[in-house]
């Protein structure tokens, strides 16, 4: 049984089709891609995923479950998480208490502390900072956080959208060795970028998105080598 | 630009604690002694503001849900309180069923208001929440006809005063062969239910709550993505909010004796806000400071505006009444300008006003 199966899932915003009718299945323990160029229609799908924009049509079957009309404060507890593009990490909250929001559906403090201190492992700038405010933070830290705070959720299935956003090549560097760690931990990925190397390179699969549809799909060294992607996003 | 002051050593706490229940448990003689009873009338007022101003904190300071119909709370902890123990209906509960129900009574309001406006924020919020206050009042005012429920613009009159295993809180007594008056008593009483709404407060603010509140203050679609269920989270913060309002009315029916709607008028829930606003929105200590401050403050102003300006000009030029509201509302002018972000901010707070100073 597949992780995600969206069937035909169409999006609009008034009169616009942002999304216009895409398939997309992820695989339990994949790392999958989504890459595309601005306004292509990728965050607008995520967001869809998680019950944040309501679909106009088509349907999404997560975990064997159709899951329309879900309260978006549900998702979180069936292991479907977001990490939100610009990171929406809680400004006003210090770092520890950031995590702590991820975890805020769980009750079992041991298993929250314990993961609170894996994430320190993972991003011991965090463990420094964590009586800091989260606003005070610099870009690259901040996406720290927000990957800490979903490690914090326990996702089954984690939908990142454009991690690289914003940031230094370096922390770029150190955020993808992360992802691909939270992935060989066994957590299910859909990643949305605009870095269409690095996303290619860490991933398994790919679906290129333009324009509201899927064009392109594959494995991920096929699609690294394919012209079209190459000229297209490669820059090449 | 790590600003974290270490912990206190605890004997420090310990230290500090023990040192202002001293300080608390006199202050009614120091001010008594020195300025006459109707000074601790005040501090009793100023106990009984705290109280309200800590629950209007929770709406306004925690949960960013702008609320200028709070005294509503506050009219419906007393009506409950002034009907269900004075001859108007000639029922003579006792506190421990008034109170508690006047509290329970406001949280349902507080549900009751909440839920309408749900999807309501700032400005819009604000308008449909000063409705409501007016809407309470306004009924309060006028259910006297066709069947008497609150007595009209006349109030309930002759409520019982709050009574302990026969030991009246309305009467004065004798210890230790010093007589004790009513002012005092109800100092006491006040003073152990701040302390309650203190802890609840205090509690609320650092337990789950109070993040998931700072969260959905911050950005509500995040905050629920978090797991955060909002509506539930908004009702609750309208709730306690008023919980604290109603128990402060309870007490103020039992401690006035007498009360009208004239009394839970919009001046009053702007005076709240401008406790919570000018002590610090979302600070425990600054909303208590504020509320005191603002108590006792026009109360001296009242006391010292008519000497002074006989002393200097040898004539009233205006009449104390108005001075006293002019200096009043300068001051507040004054300090809004000087520092926004109110006498005791929270780091939060604080955060907030140097964003915007940078521009951020």
């Amino acid at each position: 049984m597949s992780m995600l199966k969206v069937n035909n899932l169409e999006v609009a915003y008034g009169g616009i089709q942002a999304v216009k009718g895409i398939d997309l299945t992820i695989e339990k323990g994949e790392l999958v891609t989504l890459i595309g160029a601005n306004g292509a229609g990728k965050t607008s799908t995520l967001r869809t995923l998680v019950g944040m924009e309501k679909k106009s049509g088509g349907s999404i079957v997560y975990d064997g479950q159709d899951i329309s009309g879900v309260p978006v404060y549900d998702f979180v507890r069936r292991g479907l998480v977001m990490i939100p593009e610009g990171r929406g990490v809680f400004a006003k909250l210090t770092v520890e208490e950031n995590l702590r929001m991820g975890a805020y559906y769980r009750n079992d403090e041991d298993g929250i502390k314990a993961d609170i201190e894996h994430v320190y492992e993972l991003f011991p700038r965090l463990k420094e900072r964590q009586k800091q405010l989260a606003g005070t933070l610099s870009g690259g830290e901040q996406q720290m956080v927000a990957m800490g705070r979903a490690i914090l959720s326990r996702p089954k299935l984690l939908l990142l959208d454009e991690p690289s956003m914003g940031l230094a090549p370096l922390i770029v560097e150190k955020i993808f060795e992360i992802v691909r760690k939270i992935s060989a931990e066994g957590v299910t990925m859909l990643l949305v970028e605009q870095n269409a190397k690095l996303a290619l390179e860490v991933s398994q699969r790919g679906y290129v998105m333009e324009s509201g549809r899927i064009t392109m799909s594959g494995n991920s060294k096929d699609l690294l080598d394919d012209e079209r992607v190459r000229n297209a996003y490669l820059g090449e | 630009m790590n600003t974290m002051t270490k912990q206190p050593a605890s004997a420090k706490k310990v230290a500090t604690f023990v040192a202002s229940a001293i300080v608390l448990a006199v202050l009614p003689f120091i001010v008594g002694g020195t300025f006459g009873n109707s000074w601790v009338r005040t501090l009793d007022f100023a106990l009984l503001y705290v109280m309200l101003a800590l629950g209007l904190n929770i709406v306004v300071g925690f949960a960013g849900l702008l609320d200028l119909g709070f005294i509503a709370f506050y009219a419906v902890g007393a009506y409950t309180f002034g009907l269900l123990a004075s001859p108007h209906f000639s029922l003579d509960m006792p506190f421990w069923i008034t109170l508690p129900l006047g509290a329970l009574f406001a949280a349902m309001f507080g549900v009751m208001l909440g839920t309408p406006v749900l999807k309501l924020k700032g400005d819009y919020l604000a308008i449909v929440t000063l409705g409501f206050g007016e809407i309470i009042r306004i009924f309060l005012n006028n259910l006297n006809a066709p069947v008497n429920l609150t007595n009209g613009p006349q109030g309930i009159n002759l409520i019982t005063p709050i009574e302990v295993a026969g030991f009246s809180f309305g009467k004065p007594h004798e210890f230790f062969g010093i007589t004790f008056n009513g002012v005092y008593m109800y100092y006491y009483l006040f003073l152990a239910l701040t302390v309650l709404v203190v802890i609840m407060a205090w509690r609320l603010q650092h337990s789950r709550i109070g993040r998931a509140w700072v969260a959905m203050r911050e950005d509500d679609i995040a905050a629920a993505a978090m797991g955060i269920n909002i509506r539930n989270i908004k009702l609750l913060a309208f709730a306690l909010g008023a919980l604290s309002g109603g128990v402060a009315g309870g007490l103020f029916a039992s401690f006035q004796g007498f009360i009208s709607p004239e009394s839970f008028g919009l001046l009053e829930s702007i005076m709240i806000l401008a406790m919570v606003v000018l002590g610090g929105m979302g600070n425990i200590p600054g909303v208590i400071l504020g509320a005191v401050v603002l108590t006792v403050v026009p109360e001296v102003l009242r006391d010292v505006i008519g000497p002074l300006q006989m002393a200097t000009f040898g004539k009233m030029i205006i009449d104390p009444e108005n001075a006293r509201m002019l200096l009043f509302g300068l001051a507040l002018v004054v300090m809004m300008l000087v520092r926004p972000e109110g006498m005791l901010p929270s780091k939060r707070r604080k955060a907030e006003f140097e964003d915007a100073k940078e521009g951020v």
